[in-house]
């Protein structure tokens, strides 16, 4: 625990320095100095903590507005529309007006719903989102916790979001939030095998589950070049399952519009439902933050053309999130909805079998040495 | 800093404990219970073995709490209550329980147990090795048992889910 505190606090010295830049390390060195000269050593590693937590907080609210804005430009796009572009340059405040709006609504609830549950629900998702967001390398600095399990805890920690939807369904006491938390449960937890087996295959490659041993690796070449056939199958096979775990179209039955209303959160109104909301969109960017981490090479330049700047990295791992992230929103506007047993098939008797081979034929290639590294 | 921790994961979780038995509305046990399990998690985070507390919150968090959800959502009104137990069956309960927590409290004092100085983390490659490795203290046999138990449990499930259909293919 002690080795893992210490760590954040030297996180908060290299996220000081990747935010406000390279020239600003005396500011920096100077904070921590001010953190540490004002309290005792104790109250500064919490203080730091605390400047940790508040930051991500600051980056789950921005990118979570910033990506139903896109999701929303992306959709006119698609359909010959403009979209919403009045509110600030180009649209850019629009979302957070509606998010003002949503703050100032009526908070609403169903009689005889089970006030505690129903209003625990939406926690359970952000923190899971939140928690997952901790582990996801935007530099080589900019990483609040490298536990040495990385990938298995970014599994392990996905699976608990699914506990809110259930609990959100049920506790609103309403048919349509029932059924789509059922669909949820059932669409989860069988996803969850194939997001799980398809990084199973990738860890094959790096032989470590820490993230950052994992970009390591790659900088021999990405691991979607180094794995070539095997691995090109397990990232489709992973964007497929994300897309399902994510709950997004095609594979949103939980909320069906057509069928359930707005399925498990058809009770929740202003900012619950802004939750679940945000919630869902930042899980659409972990997904995207994983494969970019686990096959594209995190914030390594292509080629290595910037490795002299290193704070350029996150520059070129938010753009390579967002083009996962834009792939997802073309899924979603471009193919129709899944029946739940169409759902439940493609993934038992399909995904899940190749899923298996595919792991076996990675076995083969990484014994052979058939791994292409440049 | 590691003993408030400590304290304040002890406490949560066995006023959560007893939250989970008493409460008498099934979903709000469930998630008392929930926070029980994750409390261990996070002992076992506390004890730095990381991969041990990722395993509580996949399998007991993530896998089996998600199951028992279901279960209750499937058979379990939000109106309904637990009804409330017979005084006799309270009393036979409680001296079992008292019991119980004898025993545990005798052998936990009696265990002389060692403080380690310098622990390092056990990391997933250490524990595959031992899983596998056939030498003395290897794991390997009771992973294969545990391995043909499991394929068993699934073959059996298959038949129950399937049994009607199996047998109307075979008659024919």
């Amino acid at each position: 625990m002690f080795r893992l505190i210490i760590q954040y606090c030297f996180s908060i010295t290299d996220i000081h320095a990747s935010v406000i830049g390279l020239r600003s390390s005396g500011i920096t060195r100077s904070i921590q100095d001010w953190l540490s000269g004002m309290m005792p050593e104790a109250t500064a590693q919490i203080v730091g903590m605390v400047i940790i937590a508040l930051i991500y907080l600051g980056i789950f609210s921005v990118a979570g507005l910033f990506l139903v804005l896109i999701e929303r430009r992306v959709a006119a796009w698609f359909q010959l529309r403009i979209g919403p572009n009045r509110v600030g340059f180009q649209g850019l405040l629009q979302t957070m007006a509606d998010a003002l709006k949503l703050v100032s609504k009526e908070l609403t609830g169903t009689e005889r719903a089970d006030k505690f549950l129903y209003n625990l629900a939406p926690y359970f998702v952000i923190i899971s989102a939140l928690m997952a967001l901790g582990l996801i390398p935007f530099t080589k600095a900019f990483q609040a916790f490298d536990i040495n399990i990385g990938i298995f805890f970014l599994i392990a920690i996905s699976s608990i979001g699914v506990i809110g939807i259930l609990l959100g369904g049920w506790a609103s006491n309403n048919k349509f939030a029932l059924i789509g938390a059922m669909r949820s449960g059932v669409q989860t937890i069988s996803y969850e095998l194939s997001v799980g087996l398809s990084l199973l295959t990738m860890i094959l490659l790096t032989g470590s589950l820490q993230l950052s041993e994992i970009v390591e690796v790659q900088k021999n070449g990405w691991l979607i070049v180094q794995g070539h056939i095997p691995a090109i199958i397990a990232f489709m096979i992973f964007m497929i399952a994300g897309t399902a775990e994510t709950n997004r179209a095609p594979f949103d039955m939980v909320e069906a519009e057509s069928e359930l209303g707005a399925g498990f959160h058809t009770e929740y109104s202003g900012m619950k439902f802004a939750y679940f909301f945000l919630a869902e969109f930042i899980n659409m960017f972990i997904i995207a933050a994983i494969a970019t981490t686990v096959f594209f090479g995190a914030w390594l330049s292509p080629f290595g053309i910037t490795e002299s700047i290193p704070i350029l990295g996150v520059f070129w791992f938010l753009a390579k999130a967002m083009v996962l992230v834009f792939l997802m929103m073309w899924f979603r506007w471009t193919f129709p909805r899944l029946r739940v047993d169409q759902l439940l098939t493609l993934e038992w008797k399909y995904l899940l079998p190749i899923n298996l081979a595919n792991i076996v034929i990675m076995a083969f290639i990484v014994w052979q040495k058939l791994i292409i590294q440049i | 800093m590691e003993r408030i921790l400590f304290y304040i994961l002890a406490l949560m979780m066995i006023s959560f404990a007893i939250a989970a038995v008493s409460s008498r509305k099934m979903l709000r046990s469930v998630i008392y219970l929930l926070f029980v399990l994750m409390g261990v998690a996070g002992i076992f985070f506390l004890i730095d073995y990381n991969f041990l507390a990722a395993i509580q919150l996949t399998v007991y968090a993530g896998g089996i709490i998600v199951l028992i959800i279901f279960s209750v959502l499937l058979v379990h009104h939000i109106e309904l209550k637990l009804e409330m137990a017979k005084p006799k069956r309270q009393i036979v309960t409680a001296i079992a329980c008292l019991l119980g927590i004898g025993v545990f409290l005798k052998t936990m004092y009696s265990y002389d147990f060692k403080v380690i100085e310098n622990h390092v983390t056990t990391t997933t490659s250490d524990i595959g090795a031992k899983l596998l490795s056939y030498d003395a203290g290897g794991f390997i046999l009771p992973f294969e048992v545990i391995s043909v138990l499991l394929l068993a449990a699934m073959i059996g499930a298959i038949i129950i889910a399937k049994g009607k259909k199996l047998n109307q293919q075979t008659d024919v």
